[in-house]
């Protein structure tokens, strides 16, 4: 088999959706963390967003099948937890769609800056906690939409 | 919403922490098997974590005492000697922190709300302070781990958590109960409550009734 090159390798990750969001990919996300051939195996380096994060064993199997139909038979998946999964690892990209999707994306002051929707800064948080762990309950004072507030951590 | 997206961050960090038992203990035994297969004597945890929901004011209470201690202990446990555990901690106290921020303010908000709300809250608070003392609670095990400066010393924490646990309480308008007498038996498992026995067989018994299912 000859090997692809690792910047082919991560295009191709770059079109594996997130299961839960799927208009950012695997790699947008910064859960990939590296890529490296060990003889004729692919090992993917990828790290879990939230612990319990039920994705993580999806995502890890989407990987695997993307790599397979890219013709790479040998993937295996290296869980890597340090240095833990951050926010400031999701893509200037991947932010970028989250807001055209409808969700906030993460901000270090702690809350979104506007609502994805109409872009008013008038919000106010009804819930810490949302649909998935990753994800905070937020509505909008002007439009009065709720919506998703992708959590800093 | 909140109680099930903390419940699934610690069911993730029980995995990590029991993985990494398992390896330690090198039986070829599996993070599943640690949880599912051993019966109550053979747990090690403190008897604040196995302590019933109750009302929501109880579960909060109890989610908030955990939660100030949690963030201490893995904070401390971030620089262990042991590379393993302070990754895992690493990881853990960031989703940790979030789960503190959390309680911490809704014991405030229900604490000073209404008559009905602060009744519950204070009523939990008198239910749950005597299991607070075994979470700083030394034993031989955790000599033996301060020295390897693999853990910290539990009582070590004290100090600390306890100053934060007032300050919210307080703020709360909530008042500690008087005296200093402490649950304990849970860490060793020589006495665990009677509600772990009951969580357990919820939890377990598809193992036990189908042994080595999986799916």
């Amino acid at each position: 088999m000859v090997k692809p090159p690792l910047a082919d390798i991560w295009a191709w990750l770059d079109e594996v959706p997130d299961p839960e969001i799927p208009v950012i990919s695997v790699v947008d996300l910064g859960i990939v963390r590296g890529l490296d051939w060990d003889d004729g195996t692919l090992e993917v380096a990828v790290t879990p967003t939230y612990s319990g994060c039920p994705a993580t064993s999806v995502i890890a199997m989407d990987i695997e099948t993307a790599l397979r139909d890219r013709g790479i038979p040998d993937v295996r998946i290296k869980t890597q937890i340090a240095p833990a999964w951050t926010t400031d690892w999701l893509s200037e990209k991947g932010r970028a769609r989250l807001e055209e999707y409808g969700i906030a994306p993460p901000r270090a002051a702690g809350g979104p800056e506007r609502c994805p929707r109409c872009a008013s800064r008038n919000v106010s948080k009804v819930s810490q906690f949302g649909s998935t762990p990753c994800k905070a309950h937020w509505r909008c004072d002007d439009c009065l939409e709720p919506f998703d507030y992708f959590k800093c951590i | 919403i909140a109680l099930a997206n903390v419940a699934l961050d610690l069911i993730g960090q029980t995995q990590m922490w029991l993985g990494l038992a398992a390896d330690v203990e090198g039986q070829g035994r599996s993070a599943d098997d640690l949880a599912m297969l051993r019966d109550v004597w053979d747990f090690r945890n403190v008897l604040l974590v196995e302590q019933p929901n109750g009302d929501f004011g109880q579960t909060l209470m109890r989610q908030f005492l955990f939660d100030r201690w949690h963030v201490a202990m893995l904070g401390a446990l971030s620089g262990s000697s042991e590379p393993r555990v302070a990754e895992i901690a690493a990881k853990a106290v960031k989703e940790v922190r979030y789960h503190a921020e959390r309680s911490a303010d809704l014991v405030e908000r229900l604490g000073d709300g209404t008559g009905e709300s602060h009744r519950r809250m204070q009523a939990a608070l008198d239910r749950l302070w005597p299991y607070v003392g075994e979470l700083f609670a030394d034993d031989a095990v955790d000599e033996a781990m301060a020295e390897a400066q693999v853990a910290p010393l539990p009582s070590s924490l004290r100090d600390d958590v306890m100053a934060e646990v007032e300050a919210v309480l307080a703020r709360a308008t909530l008042t500690i109960p008087e005296g200093a007498f402490a649950q304990g038996g849970g860490k060793t498992g020589a006495r665990h409550t009677e509600h772990l026995g009951h969580m357990l067989t919820n939890m377990q018994w598809l193992q036990r009734a189908y042994p080595g299912a999986t799916w």
